[in-house]
């Protein structure tokens, strides 16, 4: 018997603490709050959300997940869902966020003026904040960067057996593929794919970081990676980090044609939104020197502003020219990226 | 020394009575189940709904492309973990609960640690040290002075590796059934057995596995259905199986009816599996009714036996624990992570309260649904399945299923309070811990049910029968004689489900509330961003924590002895 009135005390103290959680209001919405939805995950944001806070006074709720997922749960929570501003780090999602009728437009002259047309959707839906070049990196001691000017150059007999590059589930490559797609068309884009398979030096596998790793290290000659994942390496506080970078070279792909692929970390205001005032307050704070410099500073990514001061060690890449193909453009190729990618067997 | 068999629980003698006198009296027990069957149908039906809306979907393109990969990867995946995970417990199980060898004792619980660490981290540990850049090949090469191409190493990032991975941490669930079935046979069956002129490996083989059995098809069927579901190791390992390509189908192509198709046959392999492990439970039960149950005496082994013996048992705690764990030390070291020092608290709490909350939720679930099989009803098989079927399901997939008629529901009942009081509810469950709990009911009622199942199953039915003959009525039957005999069962369910839930990852990151952050996610956030050293810290800590409710599960199985209390003349 007193074995099972134990279990009984257990029993209405776990209906006491789920009656607390059901009592705990579902969204706590202070007057001036507003509420992001975000597929950004770096520790140097933190800084963004509190200078915001001290500026203006208006607080902000976070949720960060993937974005794929974000929006799914966008979707779901309806004309009541909480969200006010959405955040992606790709323009693939924050595209499709607004084919699913997930985002408003916006009229801002502030951020019309600070961002260059092709990083923003022309009826402001959404607007890229920072970009992130997809560029080549080869082993200094091995390759030349001339052997690889281009992404196309990646699908070259010589470098055969030599090529070290992510899943085509991730969504770094399925832009990547996307922008193929649009300067070469799809014939030539499965082609090509299919040299990148064929070049691999081992199967896909890891992040960015591992492909460049692997350079140093000497599994291949040839990785592709986004810019700020070897600009943290550059800048790591571990000897061993700056050692790896010192054995590898970055390459901006195509800078005598299209130019390299940028992609944006962007974000809009959701459509069923209750601040949309503190919401576009927000997307403007993002385009301030200030909050451009903490892209650069923190997660080594470029500023989209014209004029901001690049620190290190984005000054050391120097200037190179970019794709201005519009992130709309091959953010809606992404689903014909993902098949020719699965038929030419990239993993 | 009666030890007697039957062929089923429900066998003629004593299946009448009860049967009976149930009859009589409507069964709210079923009614329960079957309203937990339909709550976790309901977000599964949810996405295999949109089978049947708009578009043709991608079952044809993946027909010709991925499909044969696809099957093929999941089946190795079946094979092998349900090969390894079936050797690796049974044989441990049986080795530290049939013989005595130095170090046994310890090992019994020590074999148990594995269970705390998630697939995912033993996978980012392995792979980290594994790698062509990783510290032990470059020690290698820079030692003999070799290149790419002057070595042969094992490719970790395969069918093989995953498989390996999982064996490593799946293997305690089989371990632990098959050691509680193990100790429970009474020395009395074995020692006939012994006196018969077995030798005892055929002891071992024609007695003791036979009659472990089902608690052995429970262990893998969890562990099977646990390896189906796993998305963050497969896909940090490049292997594509069903749960990769729902992924990917959904939300790299955006093609939800592609991704139903997928999960639909998912769940064909998830059916498979429960079929088989109710065809291996369905012929035999086993209700050893002795009054004095004797502990099996141990046999000696001495020599070579007992050092094969130890390190048979060592190794997978090795693998399975120490090594990954001091991977992770090494990793957190080189540059841990120092936020986590700020915020531990907070992350610790929201982990710490959603485990203990779904603990106790879940398993007070599970007695239900463990009663539901008891009663014997025709429906009561089927439903509780069907009830436990979310444990296979990718915890993505479960996540966006309780959230899509959450939302439906919340916003019906917004429109319905607007339309005659004027008032908005918003969401009332969507976004809040609640819509997080359900997400794991879910998922794990599977785990939960499990351990009830086999705590009642030890309960022969005849008590009841004769408890009632006594003049108890049916609720005093389950009071006084259930609750306090499935004290044990109800703790190692607890136990089981807090640890679940504190590894779980797919479903807190897109149901969670805003601002919440558990130990979890924030090991998920500093890996995706490629930040290994920092997630090591963390990784740390759930393992840490996961550990707590281990022990407290080895000292629960210890406890007793192999007698249920009570049972005693």
């Amino acid at each position: 018997m007193s074995t099972f009135n134990i279990n009984r005390r257990h029993l209405m103290a776990a209906a006491a603490a789920s009656a607390g959680l059901l009592a705990a209001p579902s969204v706590l919405r202070a007057a001036n709050e507003i509420n992001l939805y975000s597929s950004r995950h770096y520790d140097t944001d933190e800084a963004f959300y509190t200078n915001f806070t001290k500026l203006t006074g208006i607080g902000i709720n976070r949720i960060e997940a993937k974005a794929e997922e974000l929006i799914e749960r966008m979707k779901a929570e309806g004309a009541n869902s909480p969200a006010d501003v959405f955040i992606t780090v790709d323009a693939g999602n924050i595209e499709r966020a607004n084919v699913d009728g997930l985002l408003q437009p916006v009229s801002s002259d502030t951020l019309t003026k600070a961002i260059p047309a092709h990083l923003r959707h022309p009826d402001g839906s959404w607007f890229g904040f920072s970009k992130r070049a997809r560029v080549i990196v080869v082993a200094r001691d091995r390759m030349k960067p001339e052997d690889v000017p281009t992404y196309e150059s990646l699908a070259d007999e010589k470098v055969k057996g030599k090529l070290l590059i992510r899943s085509s589930g991730n969504i770094y490559n399925q832009s990547l593929m996307g922008s193929i797609i649009a300067a070469d068309g799809s014939e030539q884009a499965e082609a090509w794919a299919r040299g990148v398979v064929a070049n691999m030096a081992r199967a896909p596998k890891g992040g960015d970081t591992d492909q460049i790793k692997a350079v140093a290290a000497g599994e291949g000659d040839v990785a592709v990676a986004n810019s700020y994942y070897l600009g943290r390496l550059i800048v790591s506080d571990k000897a061993e980090d700056r050692e790896i970078a010192s054995k590898v070279q970055i390459v901006f792909p195509n800078q005598n044609g299209r130019g390299t692929n940028v992609n944006i970390s962007g974000g809009g205001v959701a459509r069923y939104a209750r601040n949309v005032e503190g919401a576009v307050k927000f997307l403007e704070y993002l385009v301030s020197d200030e909050a451009q410099m903490l892209f650069a500073s923190g997660n080594v990514e470029y500023p989209v502003v014209e004029g901001v001061k690049l620190p290190a060690p984005l000054d050391s890449f120097g200037s190179f020219k970019e794709d201005t193909l519009d992130a709309q453009k091959y953010a809606a190729l992404n689903a014909e990226a993902v098949q020719i990618m699965d038929r030419a067997g990239w993993k | 020394m009666t030890a007697s068999t039957r062929t089923s629980p429900g066998g003629p003698a004593a299946g009448n009575l009860t049967g009976w006198v149930r009859k009589t009296r409507p069964n709210g027990v079923v009614a329960g189940t079957l309203v937990l069957a339909l709550l976790v149908l309901l977000p599964i039906g949810a996405v295999v709904a949109s089978l049947f809306s708009s578009s043709a979907g991608a079952l044809q393109y993946l027909a010709s492309t991925l499909l044969p990969e696809l099957l093929l990867n999941t089946l190795g995946l079946i094979v092998l973990v349900g090969l390894g995970t079936a050797v690796v417990g049974t044989g441990t199980a049986w080795l530290v609960s049939a013989c005595r060898f130095p170090g046994s004792r310890m090992l019994q619980w020590l074999l148990l640690l594995p269970l705390a660490m998630p697939a995912y981290i033993i996978g980012y540990a392995y792979t980290d040290f594994l790698l062509f850049a990783g510290p032990l090949q470059t020690t290698i090469r820079n030692m003999m002075g070799w290149t790419r191409d002057d070595y042969w190493f094992p490719e970790v990032h395969s069918l093989w590796g995953v498989s390996l991975m999982l064996v490593l941490v799946l293997y305690p669930y089989v371990y632990f059934l098959a050691r509680t079935a193990f100790l429970e046979q009474s020395r009395g069956l074995l020692d006939v057995a012994r006196t018969l002129g077995r030798g005892p490996w055929r002891v071992f083989f024609t007695v003791a596995l036979p009659m472990a059995r089902p608690a052995i098809a429970a262990g893998l069927a969890l562990a099977l259905m646990e390896a189906l579901a796993d998305f963050g190791t497969v896909q940090y390992f490049g292997v594509q199986t069903f749960t990769t390509a729902i992924y990917r189908t959904w939300f790299g192509m955006g093609d939800r009816v592609g991704a139903a198709q997928l999960a639909s046959g998912l769940l064909m392999f998830v059916f498979l599996l429960i079929s088989l492990e109710q065809w291996s439970r369905s012929r035999q039960a086993f209700h050893d009714t002795s009054r004095r149950q004797i502990k099996p005496m141990p046999v000696r082994l001495r020599g070579w036996r007992a050092a094969l013996a130890m390190i048979a048992c060592t190794l997978p705690v090795l693998l399975g624990f120490v090594l990954p764990v001091l991977i992770l030390l090494g990793l957190h070291l080189d540059g841990g992570d120092e936020l986590l020092g700020a915020r531990f608290l907070s992350y610790a709490r929201n982990s710490f309260l959603l485990a203990g909350t779904s603990a106790v939720l879940i398993t007070a679930c599970a007695v239900l649904t463990g009663y539901c099989l008891r009663s014997r009803s025709p429906v009561a098989g089927p439903l509780v399945r069907l009830a436990t079927l979310g444990y296979a399901i990718p915890g993505t997939v479960v996540a966006v299923g309780v959230l899509i008629p959450l939302g439906v529901f919340d916003n019906w009942l917004d429109a319905q309070m607007q339309g005659w009081f004027g008032l908005s509810t918003g969401l009332l469950f969507s976004g809040t811990m609640l819509a997080l709990l359900y997400a794991y009911l879910v998922r794990f009622l599977a785990v939960a049910n499990g351990a009830i199942e086999t705590g009642f199953k030890r309960i022969p039915p005849h008590i009841d029968d004769v408890a009632r003959t006594l003049g108890r009525t049916r609720r005093q039957v389950i009071t006084q004689v259930h609750l306090p005999l499935l004290n044990r069962s109800m703790l190692m369910s607890a136990a089981i489900v807090f640890v679940d839930v504190l590894k779980e990852l797919p479903a807190t990151l897109i149901v969670r509330p805003f601002n919440f952050d558990t130990l979890a996610v924030r090991v998920y956030q500093l890996a995706s961003d490629e930040r290994l050293e920092q997630a090591a810290t963390g990784s740390l800590v759930i393992v840490a924590i996961a550990l707590v409710p281990i022990i407290l599960l080895t000292r629960v199985a210890d406890s007793g002895g192999m007698a249920e209390p009570g049972l005693q003349p």
